[in-house]
Order: C-alpha cells, then structure tokens, then sequence
C-alpha cells in the first residue's frame, strides 16, 4: 500500500502541479506537500525495513511473466530516503532559483521534475530487473526536458550529448546484458545470492559483468562519462538534485543492485574482479579534469564522477565492509553535493558568477552560503565532521580486509586531490581580498539559503547520527 | 526438339511474361507501361488454363460417349484473373488520364523533370 | 450465427461499399463506415476468444465442403491479424470524417469510404481464407482500392506514386498468381491444407522451388520487404492522411501474415529452412531494412516520408522474426504485427491533424518548429509513439524488441542482436529530430490543437502503444500462441 504511495505520490504530484499551471503559488505548494508527503511515506516504509520486513507489490505484466514488481530492500530504502528528502529541499530551493532567475516554463520544470523523482523512487523499490531498467530508461527520458530546459544551442547540444550517451549504454549493453542473463539464468527477479551465480564462468561471465558495468552509463564510469558535464547546462536545481543525486545515484544504485543481486557477492567478485581498476581509474582521471576546470559547475560535475566511481569500486571490491561503505557513500557524497550545487545556484543568482577564479572575497558578502559550500567540501574530501568521513572510513576498511592495495592507493591520492580542487575554492572566497567590484549584493533569496544551509546541517548531521542510515546498510551485507 | 514440342505451351508462357516484364520495366510511356503489364498478366491466363485443357477432351458434362473431360478449374480460375487484370487495367487507364491532366505529359522521365521543377 | 461470422467478417464491408456508392452522401459513408469498422472489431473479437478457447475451425462458404469449396479458416495466427487490422480500422474510422471533408471536395468523399470499406474487406479477406486464390482474388480487391486510396491525395505527386505502387502491386500479384498456379500444376489442389498435405515429399520438385521463389518475390514485394521496398515511401507520402495511417498500420501487415501462412503452414518449414538457405536470406534482408532504410529517414526531411522510410525498418524488424525461426523470434514478429500497426497508425493519425492545421500539402521537419506550444496534445502523442517506436520499455515497441533480442541469442546470431540495438539507435537520431524541432525550436502561429474527433483517435492509438507495454495478454499472449501453432508443424 504505502509501495504503491510512493510512487503514485510523485506522479500524481506532476499531473496536479500540470493542472496549476496559471497559479504558481499553488503549483509549488503541492510540489512541497508532495515531497513531504513522499518523505514521510518512504520513512514510514524504512522502519518496517530496519524491522527485516521486505515490503513488495506487483501490478501489470510487462512482459509474460514478469510483472511490474516492486519490493524494498534496505539499499533501495536508503536510496529513497534520501531522494525523497532532498526532494523537499531542493523544492524550497527551486522555488528561491526559479523565480531568482525569471526562467520560463516553470511548469514543465516542475512537472518534469517531479516525474524524475517518480522514476527515482521506481529505480529504487524495483522488484526485478525489467523494472529497474523500464524506470532507469523512465529517468533519462523526464529528464531531457530538464537538462535542455533553456531551449538554446548549446541546451540542444547538451541534450544530445545526455541523451545520446545514456541511451548508447543503456540500449546496446545493459539490454543485451538483461536478455542474455534472462537466457542463461531464467530469471530476472533480484535475489539474495544472485541470478547467475554458479550459470557462467570465466571470460564470459566477466564479459557479462563488462555489459552491465557500461550499461548503466548514469553511473559514469569513463569513458561514458560525459553526459554529465553535458548536463550542466541544465538549471542548477536539476543539476543539483537530478544530477548530483536522483539520476547518478539511481546508475551507481543499479550497479551496486546488479553486484549484488544478480551477480551475488560471493559469484560477484569473480565477474568483477577488473572493476575497481575501471572505477580507480575514473576516480584519479575525473579528479585530474576537476582540478584544472574553472566552471565550477564543471568542476562539480567532474566531482561528481569522480566521487561515482567510489562507490562503484567500493561495490566491486565486495567486501561487507566496503559494500555497507558503498551504501553509505550513495547517501553522503548525495547530501554534500547537492550543498555544493546549491551553494553554485545561490552564486549565480545573486552575483551571476559561474566561474572559480570569480570567486575572490565572496565569502564575506555571502558568509552562510559559503560556509555550506566548505562543509560540503569537507563531506567531499572525507573529513571530519562531515558525512563524507564515515562512508570513506569503511571503503578504506574493505579495502584493507581485502588488502585490495590498488583500491587503497586511490584512495588516499584521490582523496588529495579532492583538497586540491576544492579547498582553494574556499580559500579565495574567504581570504583573497575582492576585486574591485561595482556589483552590490548580498546572498541569494531566503529559500536557496534556507535549502543550502538544511543540506549543510544534514551532512554533519550524518556524521554525528551515523546509526540509522548504517542500520540499513548494515541489513544489506 | 520433343522437350520444346511438348511443352509449347510453356514456352509461349514465358516468352509472353518476359516480353511483358521487359516493356514494364524498360519503357517510359505509361501507357506503354501498362500494355506490358496486360501481357505480363495474359502470360499467367496461358499458365493456368494450358495443362488443364486434354487434347479431345469436352467440357465435364457427364454425358453418354464422352469419357474425357477438361479440367474446368482453371477456365474458371482465370475468368476471375481476367476480371481483376480488366479492373487493373481500368484504373491504371484513370490514373494515365488523370497524370496527363495534371502533368501534360504521360512520359515518366518529363513527369520527374516537372516535379523537381514545379512546372505544370 | 457464431459459425458464420467469418464470413460475416468480410461479407459486412465489402457490402458496405457499394450502399456508400449509391448514397452518396458523406455522412451516410461515415456512419455506414465507422459502423462496419466497429462490427468487424467485435466479431474479431469473438473469434479470438473462440480460437483461444476451442482451437482453430473452418467454414465452408456455399457449404461446399474443402477442398473443392472455398475454406474460410481461423486459427491462432489470422485470428490476430484479424483483430489487429480491425483494431486500426476502428480507430481510423471515426478519425476519417474531418480528415477527409479537409482534404477531398464534398462530391468525391464518398469514394474515399467506399475504397476504405473495400480495402477493408479485402483485407480481412486475405487473412480469413484458407484457399490460395481466393486469397489472390482478395489481395487485389484490397490492393486495387489502396491504389485508389493514395490516388486521391491532394497533391499531383500522388497520381505518379499510386501508378508506380500499381505496377509494382500488379506484377507482386501476378507472380503470386504464377506460384500458386505451379502448385496447383503439382498438386491440383488450391486449399491452403490441402496443399500442405500434397505437398510432402515433393519439395525438392523444381516447380515447387520455382512456385516458392515467385511467392516469396510477389509477397516480398505486396510487403515492401528490402529491396522490394521502392513504392512505399512515395506511396505513404502523398496519401491522404486517412489513407496513410490506415495502410501503414494494415496493408504490409498482412502482407507479412500471407509470406507467414506460406512459409510455416503449407511449405514444409524443414525443408524450407535447412535445405534452402531461408534463414541467411531473410536475416540478411531484413537487418539491411533496419539500418540502411533508418539511415535514409534520419536524413530525410519530409515527415510523412521519414516515417515511410521508417515503416521500411520497421517491416524488417517483423520479417526477421522469419530468418530466426524460433518461438521468441516469431512471437517478435507477431506481436510486432501489432505493435507496429498501433504506433504507425497513431503518428499518422497525429500528423494528419498537424497537416491539417498548418495547411500545406507537405510536413518539413522544420515546419514542426514550435509545434508544442502551437499542439501540445498532438506533440505530446506523437513523442509517446516515436518512443514506442524507437523501442523503450513500458512501449509496445520495447516488447517485440525484447522478443527478437532473445529470439537471435538463442540462435547465438550475435551480429542481429548488434543490429537490432543500432537499429533503435538510429531510431533515436530520427525521432529526436522531431522532437527537437517540436519542443527546442521557436516556432510561429497561435495555439489550435488538431479537431476533436481527429485528436482523440490519435492519443487513443498513442496510448494503446503504452497499454502494450505494460499488459502484454493481448499482444504477446496472441503472438505467443500463434508462433506456437505455426512452429507445431516446424518440428
């Protein structure tokens, strides 16, 4: 029952905010009932998960045989949990964007968006394989609208990067991927201990682990990995939510799902023994593009792979360790990005500066936001007192019990390049004296700063109640 | 020479689809186009009602002193083909007429001139 | 009464025709024709259910008992076909009214419905009989109307592709009439069955292998299979709207159900697939209309023709089905009958309206500029069929790529599966296309959607493609079943 809620709050969301469309206060108040609304659903359902219940539902029959089934399993939960929570925030904060920024069909935006968080909440709670991939397809197609929203060439030509990438994987590997495992296994629904194992070995099961791997091209793994910088012209909100969480989140959720269930942990690490040197590569390669870009929304975006590819090589390792280190990553890189993204929306608008070596001496005009923007950072890099500290002490323990030495050896000079790209952003903020600027402006409108400074307090809010979300990780290892 | 007597008919048949096929294809006059097509289809009447006809034999009236008969079917197979090929054949007249008026000319290569040029 | 609704099936629109003739009167041919479209849908219907439920079972027209009388049959295949050409039919027909009285003077209308009707019946004849030259007789009952069907678009180009469709239409018949009479020439009989039955042993006869080749070609031609294909893209362009949406949805389709029935039902599928080299020909064929023909759509820049081109690949997603000769393959093709039928007809249907709107004889890409501000419905529906098209879960579209993707692995034809996923690929390059130009490019003119009645049918058949993604008893559960009884004889 709340199953079926869950995702029919967000699609009902998007019909009704279509119907305000001539009254936007209304419009985003039922954005923001529905999120709330949402939130309180999946958490409701996620106690029952720390319980051990396995809450499922089926409806449909896409194709003979496989309904549409939907069932939570604590990975999922988390995932929705914090989808569906920042969904609230991201809302107060669009709202601050949108209208900060005059930006035109605003009812699509939000209609659009709503429908992505329906097909995130629809990655999360699949029950099969065939359902995960129709809501990941779901997710790249509501999305387009987003990303291409400015309606100019260069949205043009971003959405076709998006587009073309996402679908290129997703159609020519993940689907063969599915089809051969329906042919060898019989099976697509997810089960403990997997599908395949026993089925394949060998070059053809690494084969097979090659297909999915790529497959799910949200995950970014290089060199796929350009449609998300491509998607950077989208509105800052999407690039922080959509971005920065639901849509990466759902393509390194799907690959932590297909290790884990379809592959199974112990067949798994056979299959995928040649991931983490993929996965450590794209760390030290995207970090290596981060440094040197100026846009720092660019810079963000190669972050973003960067800190994707942990959690693929954190799943890949399969340790318990490092998968419960992989689950709580999903949730920690997602809080303090979207901080970050956040932090970058609320800059342009108010001082319409989008890139790094701009940013000398804002930090005093706009002290809260950045100081956001450093805990964010911090969650970034791993420290103390951020999120980010604890998802990267158990992918340093799994790496260890593993004594897998090339995932730990990425891990520490990733983890200095990280400081490299995005302490000095904090630094000419608050310590190099401004440029002599005729702009007058505070921070950005009261809604951004609120969303911002929510995400900020939930990252270290993370790291000092780190029980809950471990409980759930803990259940899926 | 017996195997091209014994199957005369055959050979007529073939010789009357190729010819047609060939005006069909290598012609661009579209009524010119269309007698191909009528004798590529009279070849198949041919086909058909050849085999099914017995040298002394009558209609298949079961009648005292006869004892061999034609085969009627294909006699009334074709009946129905050659009522189809006169419909074909009358609406690919209409459609000759109406291409004339519209275009003034029934040759194919000046109608593909005159639609890449717009002229009427 | 429920023995003769076979007959009634056909009996219903081809009487139709001539009342509409006599009338005269536009909105008699309306009614008369959305009335006939609605019965033909329900007693398709009703023969499904009792295929599904009793098995096949024939009927003897005139009571002349097979083989000598004529044999109507309905078994599991024509029973689907049958539902799926009704199905377009009752989605066309309401559609018709504005389509036509916007394109054709009030004085010819008539006509229009009247050709419908018989193309109609003609093509619910093919699909229905069980005997090779009533099939004939029906093929060009229905081709001849579809000729006339195209004729009466509203530019001169028209007049020049329903002449060249007619050439090619006519000597696609009369080499299935030159097959049909070699068989009958070996085995003196015309009966579907019967002919099967004769047939045993003899394949390897040089009149047989002669009788397949004209068939396989005249078929091959009647269904635009690659690189028979050169009638359709002119053919869909220059057509009516009605005209377009109603053919590319049925005419091929059952087209492909007659190569079906000949391939699988009346030659010996053994012989047919491991003496001869079907399965490479047909794979071959048919992965070469997927790519090379939505190649040439994506660089196309009239809509209607675009499509056209993308009905080229389309078909050779449903004839590959044939070339991998397995139950998943064939239950691709099948379903594909369909699920094709259901997406092409509605971005016909779709573009009919934005043809309409805008008033100009032909659809540039670049004319759909703006199109959702200026049509948000249709743009909305016309995206919701291209995806199907391109094949994405939750369309009908995803189904039968899914089906002919297990159908290749399981003959380990790696290559076709490569194949089959560029081709959605390329697919995605032509409908994006459309929708960049739709929704990303400012475009002139104020709001006015399409007409109501054009609208809705439309979205209807745009919302059957998600319907056939999510409950698939309808289509694949029928394709399931036919794939099965046309492989019962195989091995």
């Amino acid at each position: 029952m709340m199953l079926a809620l869950s995702i029919l709050i967000p699609a009902a969301a998007a019909a009704l905010i279509a119907a305000c469309h001539r009254r936007p206060n209304l419009r985003e108040a039922v954005s923001l009932a529905a999120a709330a609304g949402l939130f309180a659903c999946v958490a409701s359902l996620g106690g029952d998960v720390l319980r051990g219940a396995r809450p499922s539902l089926a409806a449909g029959e896409i194709l003979p045989g496989f309904a549409l089934a939907f069932e939570l399993e604590p990975l999922g939960c988390l995932f929705a949990l914090v989808a569906s929570g920042l969904w609230f925030v991201s809302g107060v904060y669009s709202i601050g964007y949108m209208r900060g920024n005059d930006e035109r069909h605003q009812t699509r935006f939000y209609v659009c968006f709503a429908l992505a968080i329906a097909g995130a909440i629809g990655v999360a709670l699949a029950g099969n394989l065939l359902t995960l991939y129709l809501f990941y397809e779901f997710l790249t197609f509501v999305t387009y609208p987003l990303v291409t929203h400015h309606g100019d060439e260069p949205a043009r030509r971003g959405g076709r990067t998006y587009l073309a990438l996402l679908l290129v994987s997703s159609m020519l590997f993940l689907l063969p991927a599915m089809a051969i495992t329906w042919w060898i296994g019989g099976s697509l629904d997810f089960a403990p201990g997997g599908i395949l194992a026993g089925k394949l070995s060998g070059p053809a099961a690494a084969g097979l682990a090659a297909l999915y791997a790529f497959g799910i091209g949200k995950a970014a793994l290089m060199p796929l990995h350009r449609w998300l910088p491509a998607a950077m012209v989208a509105p800052t909100p999407v690039s922080a939510l959509l971005h920065a969480v639901a849509v990466v989140k759902a393509g390194v959720f799907s690959i932590v799902k297909v290790v884990v269930y379809v592959f199974g942990i112990g067949f798994g690490a056979e299959a995928f023994a040649w991931l983490p040197w993929v996965a450590g590569f794209t760390i030290i390669a995207a970090s290596i593009v981060a440094l040197r870009a100026d846009n720092l929304k660019r810079r963000l975006a190669y972050s973003t792979v960067s800190q994707l590819a942990y959690v693929v090589l954190a799943a890949a390792i399969l340790t318990p360790l490092s998968i419960v280190g992989a689950a709580l990553h999903i949730a920690a890189h997602a809080l303090g990005k979207i901080t970050l993204f956040f932090a970058a929306g609320a800059i342009y608008t108010a001082a319409h500066k989008t890139e790094v070596s701009q940013l000398d001496g804002l930090g005093r005009r706009m002290p809260w936001t950045f100081a956001a923007f450093a805990i964010g950072a911090l969650s970034m890099i791993g420290l103390p007192p951020a999120a980010g500290f604890v998802s990267k002490w158990f992918m340093v323990s799994g790496a260890l019990a593993a004594q897998h030495w090339f995932a730990l050896a990425v891990l520490v000079a990733s983890t200095l390049l990280n400081a490299g790209y995005f302490l000095p952003i904090v630094y000419r903020a608050f310590f190099v004296p401004a440029l002599p600027d005729d702009a007058r402006h505070g921070e950005a409108p009261w809604p951004m700063v609120a969303a911002l400074v929510a995400t900020a307090a939930l990252t270290v809010a993370m790291f000092v109640w780190a029980d809950v979300p471990l409980a759930l990780a803990r259940r899926l290892a | 020479m017996s195997a091209v007597a014994a199957h005369f008919s055959y050979w007529v048949t073939l010789f009357l689809m190729i010819a047609g096929l060939y005006i069909l294809i290598a012609r661009g006059n579209l009524m010119k186009k269309l007698i191909g097509l009528g004798v590529f289809q009279t070849s198949v009447y041919l086909l058909y009602i050849a085999p099914g006809k017995l040298v002394g034999g009558t209609a298949p009236i079961v009648a005292a002193g006869f004892t061999t008969y034609s085969n009627p079917l294909p006699h009334v197979l074709i009946l129905t083909a050659i009522v189809v090929g006169v419909a074909t054949l009358a609406l690919g007249l209409a459609i000759t007429v109406r291409i004339r008026e519209a275009y003034g000319t029934i040759e194919e290569d000046e109608i593909l001139e005159r639609d890449r040029t717009g002229e009427r | 009464m429920v023995e003769h609704l076979p007959a009634l099936q056909v009996v219903l629109p081809l009487v139709a025709a001539p009342l509409i003739v006599l009338a005269r009167s536009p909105r008699f041919a309306w009614l008369a024709t959305t009335a006939v479209s609605y019965a033909c849908l329900v007693i398709a219907a009703l023969l499904a259910t009792r295929v599904a439920t009793l098995g096949a079972f024939s009927y003897a027209l005139g009571s002349w008992a097979p083989p000598w009388g004529i044999e109507y049959r309905v078994d599991a295949l024509s029973a689907f076909v049958l539902v799926a050409v009704a199905l377009t039919a009752s989605f066309v027909a309401p559609y018709a009214r504005r389509s036509i009285a916007a394109e054709l003077d009030a004085d010819r209308q008539y006509l229009m419905y009247a050709m419908y009707c018989l193309c109609l019946a003609g093509l619910l004849g093919i699909t229905v009989t069980g005997d090779a030259f009533n099939l004939f007789v029906f093929l060009e009952i229905s081709s001849l109307a579809s000729y006339v069907l195209i004729a009466l678009g509203r530019r001169r180009q028209a007049l020049v592709a329903a002449f060249q469709y007619m050439l090619m239409g006519t000597v696609g018949a009369t080499f299935y009439v030159i097959g049909v009479g070699l068989l009958y020439l070996v085995t003196g009989t015309l009966n579907l069955a019967d002919l099967a039955e004769r047939l045993r042993g003899v394949e390897d006869l040089r009149p047989v292998l002669a009788a397949l080749a004209f068939i396989t070609v005249g078929i091959g031609l009647k269904l635009a299979l690659f690189p028979l294909h050169q009638w359709l893209p002119n053919a869909y362009a220059y057509a009516p709207s009605m005209a377009t949406a109603f053919l590319a949805a049925t005419a091929t389709k059952v087209s492909v159900y007659v190569l079906l029935r000949f391939y699988f039902t009346v030659f010996d599928p053994a012989a047919l697939f491991d003496r001869l080299p079907t399965r490479e020909t047909f794979l071959a064929l048919s992965v070469a209309a997927m790519i090379l023909a939505s190649l040439v759509a994506v660089f196309e820049r009239e809509v209607k023709r675009l499509f056209a081109w993308s009905s080229v690949a389309q078909i050779g997603y449903i004839t590959l089905g044939i070339g991998l000769e397995n139950h998943a393959g064939l239950t691709g093709s099948i379903a594909h009958l369909l699920n094709h039928g259901v997406t092409k007809g509605a971005i016909f249907l779709l573009l009919g309206g934005v043809a309409l709107r805008s008033g100009a004889a032909s659809i540039s890409v670049g004319s759909l500029a703006g199109l959702g501000r200026r049509m948000p419905l249709t743009a909305f529906g016309l995206v919701i069929a291209g995806l199907s098209l391109i094949g994405v879960p939750g369309t009908a579209g995803f189904v039968t790529k899914w089906f002919l993707i297990l159908g290749a692995i399981e003959r380990e034809a790696w290559w076709v599966v490569g194949a089959i996923l560029a081709s959605s690929l390329i697919a995605v390059a032509y409908v994006w296309r459309l929708v960049e130009a739709a929704y990303l490019r400012a475009g002139q003119g104020t709001r006015r959607e399409a007409p109501a009645g054009m609208l809705a049918a439309g979205l209807a058949m745009a919302g059957l493609c998600v319907y056939f993604g999510f409950f698939t008893s309808i289509n694949v559960a029928g394709a399931s079943d036919a794939a099965s009884f046309l492989l019962r004889g195989a091995r």
